[in-house]
């Protein structure tokens, strides 16, 4: 595909680091870069904005989350990953709304799994889970959900954070 | 109890119109159990009269959590999950799931496994606009085409059972290859339905395409610019009906898609009847794609000789101690993946699902996403809907194809 150029193009503009796998090229750029970064995308003639997704590195802190925005260009013939390191402490980012409209519950998918808040959303809810439920599923530190075994030695500790039913 | 319900209403007061808190126009629950949101999809209306002025889909309420558990299980073993994502494109999500494992720690898979992939992914594409077509035209009152549609699925679902044992969540696809070979009676039941469906197909249409009561609730009915579609994210014959000639068969082939000439059924006007008459034309290319993939389909292997990923066959287990070895450490401990990521999107009969992997060294996906094409197909709602009445919604719902559990994974 004829990534290259543009890919060239993007770095000089916003430098960051390009990273190659299996023949295919993703530019890792500073969360400050990232609306401008993604107008000069849609200018280049990336019309669609496939997804954005999220990778939590837990526990790494600085960055602990790696927003993946993934865009597909029909007059080019390409498609084009972009990441973005976002801090553990008040995660936050810049939101694409309003060069993407489908960004809209994408980002609500992400603040809902994992508690990025996104500047500027125009409805920024939880959209999976219900609108009172507490913590963000998809991260590393989330337990999947099994009840925790416990023993003679650790059953007050447990019994702590147990979460019982209410009322 | 009045606590949680004003909270909610504060949540989404911003939402709804001024008229609305007013009470000029008024607020309407439809759903989560409707029959003719396809799911449990729940939707608040704001109406005027019976106009609309906006709609605020909720969702969520088939979400299982399947990106997590995925996380939880080796790549192996986290494929049956796949199945149980759109549950309309039972092998196609397989096929996602293992084209983006195989991308990942780069291992090939025999031509006879990809052809019959091929075969096997279109079939239930057809299932899959089979089941939309009835269901989408029993929206709009046309009730005969729907008990027709479902005959000739369970030709395809009959084909399935007879590869896999299942008639929908087949695991069929592993990453390396297949399960198994197809039975013999395998080609005779698929040129069964190559032989029948065309004259099918035409039966549903001389139904439904130029019948004056479908074209009545379905022309002009939920319109979309391409502009618009491409920019809201639509995929499929969602985006197609409007124009943009967008798939992923021809846009990046995979599993051997460049081989066989089909074509992209495009429409322009955009509206509940493009939509319909692109998906039919899709059915008719799909038969073509399955013609040619059976009457060239090579003889050969269908899983990869490599052991380290594809657990050895029960035969050789006897009497090797190396593949012994291979089934034990791939039953428990599964293979390991790069601490890479990848992207790998198909064409299912939605759009474009893709599957966004990422490896972290270990026998476990670290991280696995799903782009689902009904999500953005079922965001765009609002916009298609906006000023037609709420008869009409019930048509446009039905022709943008959507499937919940695709939705809320």
């Amino acid at each position: 595909m004829n990534e290259q150029r543009f890919v060239d193009e993007l770095k000089t503009q916003f430098g960051g680091e390009l990273v190659e796998f299996r023949g295919e090229t993703r530019l890792i750029i500073q969360l400050k870069d990232l609306f401008p970064a993604v107008e000069a995308i849609r200018k280049m003639g990336f019309e669609r904005l496939s997804g954005i997704t999220t990778v939590d590195y837990f526990p790494a802190e600085d960055p602990r989350f790696h927003l993946v925005y993934l865009f597909t260009s029909l007059q080019r013939g390409a498609t084009f990953e972009m990441r973005v390191p976002v801090p553990a402490i008040n995660p936050s980012a810049p939101s694409v709304e309003k060069i993407y409209p489908n960004a809209n519950w994408r980002e609500r998918e992400i603040y809902d799994m994992f508690g990025i808040t996104f500047d500027g959303h125009s409805d920024l809810r939880r959209i999976l889970m219900p609108h009172d439920w507490e913590g963000h599923p998809l991260r590393k530190d989330y337990p999947l959900g099994y009840e925790e075994p416990q023993f003679t030695f650790n059953f007050d500790e447990i019994d702590v954070r147990k979460p019982y039913a209410k009322e | 109890m009045t606590e949680l319900l004003s909270a909610s209403f504060d949540e989404i007061k911003h939402l709804v119109s001024n008229r609305a808190l007013e009470g000029e126009t008024m607020v309407l629950n439809m759903g989560p159990q409707h029959p003719s949101t396809h799911g449990v999809l729940r939707l608040l209306l704001e109406l005027d009269g019976e106009t609309i002025i906006n709609i605020i889909p909720d969702v969520g309420f088939l979400h299982t959590g399947i990106e997590k558990n995925m996380e939880a299980k080796t790549y192996m073993k986290a494929e049956v999950m796949s199945d149980r994502l759109d549950y309309m494109n039972t092998t196609g999500n397989n096929l996602v799931y293992v084209l983006a494992v195989e991308k990942l720690v780069d291992l090939d898979v025999p031509p006879r496994a990809q052809a019959i992939r091929v075969i096997i992914a279109e079939l239930q594409r057809i299932a899959s606009h089979l089941v939309w077509l009835g269901t989408a035209a029993l929206d709009v009152a046309a009730m005969s085409a729907f008990l027709y549609c479902f005959r000739e699925r369970e030709m395809i679902l009959d084909i399935l059972e007879m590869c896999s044992g299942q008639r929908m969540m087949t695991t069929y696809f592993r990453p390396g290859g297949l399960w198994r070979d197809v039975p013999v009676e395998f080609e005779a039941a698929v040129r069964h339905v190559l032989k029948v469906m065309p004259k099918r197909i035409d039966q549903y249409e001389s139904l439904l395409t130029r019948n004056p009561l479908f074209i009545d609730r379905t022309v002009g009915i939920g319109k979309i610019s391409a502009e618009d579609a491409l920019a809201w994210g639509l995929t499929g014959g969602t985006l197609r009906a409007s124009g943009p000639d967008h798939d992923f068969r021809k846009f990046a082939p995979y599993s051997g898609y460049e081989q066989y000439e089909f074509d992209v059924p495009l429409e322009t006007a955009g509206d509940c009847y493009a939509r319909y008459l692109v998906r039919v034309e899709e059915m008719r290319q799909s038969l073509r794609i399955v013609e040619q993939a059976l009457d060239k389909l090579p003889m050969g292997p269908v899983s990869s000789s490599n052991h380290k990923f594809v657990p050895p066959p029960r035969s050789e287990i006897g009497t090797s101690m190396e593949a012994l070895i291979h089934h034990f450490k791939l039953w428990t401990e599964g293979f390991s993946a790069p601490k890479e990521s990848v992207y790998v999107a198909v064409e299912s009969p939605r759009g474009e699902l893709g599957v966004f992997l990422e490896g972290d060294g270990g026998p476990k996906p670290y991280r696995i996403h799903w782009r689902t094409p009904s999500w953005d197909n079922l965001q765009v709602l609002p916009v298609l809907s906006r000023g037609h009445l709420v008869a009409d919604l019930v048509a446009i719902i039905g022709s943008i194809d959507i499937v919940l559990g695709d939705i809320d994974r």
